[in-house]
């Protein structure tokens, strides 16, 4: 029965579902938007997150920010190119340009207001820092570098496969993307933000049993919980994070993916134009032995067409 | 129910489940198993994946057709024998011949379905008169001929000594089955946007000719009829000049896909794909297919775009232009096209004209 036990436990949806009266939050400071009054609740929320559903707050920077999201996802959808001037006809890129201004202005409303949300309820901003470092990136694409490159054109296009095949153009163009140490770094926050999320997530799980969920009190007071978790990570590698630092760990390593990447963007084309003989340069790429016999540039032989 | 068969249930439903989802996933790959071929130094992932399956088929697909008897070399040239003969006339009477039921064969051996075209002979020739020019299949083939000597004679850099005949992109078929117009067969007011709607620059239309990628649908225009630079990767490590942009980065990479698909072969085939810029690791092939490119650049250029004053209106791509080859034409998915049959060996009557 070993293996069902296992089955049981690794259950991608809670176990548990708690059913209480309405929690309908903390008072804070009056608006000019109330907060919604009324929650209900759902199972099928419940298996994957709180059952609770509501009270909304929507209040005027979400409203602004959803308003500018659609109006750049209808221009999206409804009419996508690439343009090429400062402020190209609406033909030949204009479009692009004000689906790039309205989802822009979306996307920094939508951080005011998790930023204005999360101070309301007294709490750290950590998540819209977080948020920020993703904005970075998006602004590094599709705004930043395109003005240092003097060139709506090299921005990153709309749509699912357009922009997948920019992806594969821009790194052929920039001489191999993965030659860019920034990328490497962005790949190591990427991956590791992704090693660390399953060890937390299966530390704490694997000491649920003693308590181990009630993370930020065993901060400063352990309990069997972390103790059993930390040695186990001692065993098993020699060192253990603790119930603080973990959480300082993935903070760090999830916003340092977009980061990085952003500045690896942001250098290529503007201060690098071909990585691979970039990194060939400086040793940062090792060379092969050769396999085929030399090949040479058949454009630079005599008699060339 | 007790806790144990419960689980029991449980279990059941999902190794099923995942027993499923198995299957589920196989069948999205066609055509297993794969094989790969290492091309490379170890490690770098220089391969060749394919299928043994599709390969078969493709072999299969690619059967060289019974070659004629050959002819008599010797006795009067068919420019003597026979009237109005400008382009083979340096051939013996029975190559010639030769020649004539060998392109039957190759181009028109059953007539196009539904049509008044002719069959056989007939297809090019006026019955009563086979010195009659008139039809524009004659012309048409006229300059064929004179192009496949050409290719044979000064393109051996990229046909080698196996050489093309008709039959290498005819196949059986009056018109061959894969050719490129203006547009890349999509409608042209997509491109251009029309007054005020976005142009799309004739991309992200899941273009027939490319892989169905969302590049450029019609690379084939400005890269082979204009030849436009193909080139696009950054010279040297820092910027010294203004380079090219991401949008003829995508052009290439267009060309790219169709070349891939064509020759049924990875990227790896002729690049080493962690400088695909770079001549000094690449794969011997990537100069074949450099010539490959020039040939076709050339051969459309002087053969096969002027013949639009010659078809007829209803043979001509939307644009008005007339078919032009690319490397599907020849190599119908096939890294050797025909299985690499001697072409030339087996009709050395299409090389160079002999004096």
């Amino acid at each position: 029965m070993g293996l069902l036990t296992t089955i049981d436990y690794q259950n991608i949806f809670t176990r548990v579902q708690v059913r209480g009266p309405d929690d309908l939050g903390i008072p804070i400071a009056k608006g000019i938007y109330e907060r919604g009054t009324t929650a209900s609740h759902n199972y099928w929320f419940g298996k994957i997150g709180d059952a609770q559903v509501g009270p909304f707050y929507l209040g005027v920077w979400g409203l602004l920010s959803i308003a500018c999201g659609i109006i750049a996802f209808e221009i999206i959808g409804l009419n996508t190119s690439q343009g090429f001037k400062i402020i190209p006809p609406l033909s030949q890129g204009g479009w692009w340009c004000i689906a790039g201004f309205f989802i822009t202005v979306s996307v920094l409303l939508w951080w005011t207001r998790m930023y204005r949300r999360a101070k309301a309820l007294g709490m750290g901003t950590h998540v819209p820092w977080a948020f920020a470092a993703a904005i970075w990136l998006m602004l590094v694409l599709g705004f930043i570098r395109p003005v240092a490159m003097g060139c709506w054109c090299e921005a990153v296009p709309y749509g699912i496969f357009p922009h997948l095949d920019w992806v594969q153009a821009f790194s052929i163009r920039y001489g191999n993307l993965h030659y860019n140490p920034f990328h490497a770094f962005s790949i190591v926050f990427l991956y590791g933000s992704v090693l660390l999320f399953a060890m937390h997530a299966g530390t704490i799980l694997a000491v649920t049993r003693y308590g181990g969920e009630r993370e930020i009190e065993q901060i400063v007071d352990r309990g069997t919980a972390s103790e059993r978790a930390a040695l186990f990570w001692r065993w098993t590698m020699g060192f253990n994070a603790s119930m603080e630092s973990i959480h300082r760990w993935a903070w760090w390593f999830a916003v340092l993916t977009p980061i990085t990447g952003g500045i690896g963007i942001l250098l290529t084309g503007t201060v690098v134009d071909n990585w691979y003989l970039w990194a060939q340069h400086y040793g940062f790429a090792p060379s092969y032995p050769p396999v085929n016999p030399p090949v040479v540039d058949p454009a630079l032989l005599p008699g060339a067409r | 129910m007790s806790t144990q068969i419960k689980s029991s249930i449980r279990f059941g439903t999902i190794a099923a489940m995942s027993l499923g989802l198995g299957l589920l996933l196989a069948g999205c790959q066609q055509n297993p198993p794969e094989a790969t071929q290492q091309n490379g130094y170890r490690g770098v992932a220089l391969e060749q994946v394919q299928s043994p399956k599709i390969l078969a088929k493709l072999a299969e697909a690619n059967q060289a057709p019974e070659v004629v008897p050959p002819g008599d070399r010797t006795g009067p040239r068919a420019s003597q024998v026979y009237q109005n003969v400008k382009v083979l006339g340096d051939l013996s009477e029975t190559e010639f011949t030769r020649i004539m039921v060998a392109m039957t064969g190759w181009v028109a051996p059953g007539g196009v379905s539904g049509s008044d075209e002719g069959q056989g002979c007939s297809y090019c020739h006026n019955l009563n008169n086979m010195a009659d020019e008139s039809k524009y299949q004659y012309q048409t083939a006229r300059r064929m001929i004179q192009m496949t000597r050409e290719i044979n004679s000064n393109w051996t850099n990229h046909v080698g000594a196996t050489g093309v005949s008709c039959y290498t992109c005819h196949r059986g078929n009056p018109i061959p089955s894969q050719t490129w117009f203006t547009g890349g067969g999509h409608p042209k007011n997509l491109a251009d946007g029309g007054g005020w709607m976005g142009a799309n620059n004739g991309q992200n239309l899941a273009g027939k000719h490319v892989g169905r990628a969302s590049l450029p649908a019609d690379p084939f225009t400005p890269l082979i009829q204009y030849a436009e630079t193909i080139r696009m990767t950054g010279k040297t490590a820092l910027p010294t000049a203004k380079g090219e942009t991401i949008a003829v980065s995508e052009r290439t990479n267009a060309l790219m896909n169709h070349m891939s698909e064509s020759l049924g072969v990875n990227c790896t085939f002729c690049h080493n794909s962690r400088a695909f810029a770079e001549w000094k690791d690449a794969p011997p092939q990537r100069v074949n297919a450099f010539h490959g490119i020039r040939m076709l650049r050339e051969i459309n250029a002087n053969y096969l775009a002027p013949l639009n004053t010659t078809y007829p209106a209803t043979k001509l791509g939307p644009e008005g232009d007339a078919a032009k080859a690319y490397c599907a034409t020849c190599h119908q998915g096939a890294q050797k096209p025909v299985n690499g049959a001697p072409m030339l060996g087996e009709y050395p009557e299409l090389g160079a004209p002999r004096p």
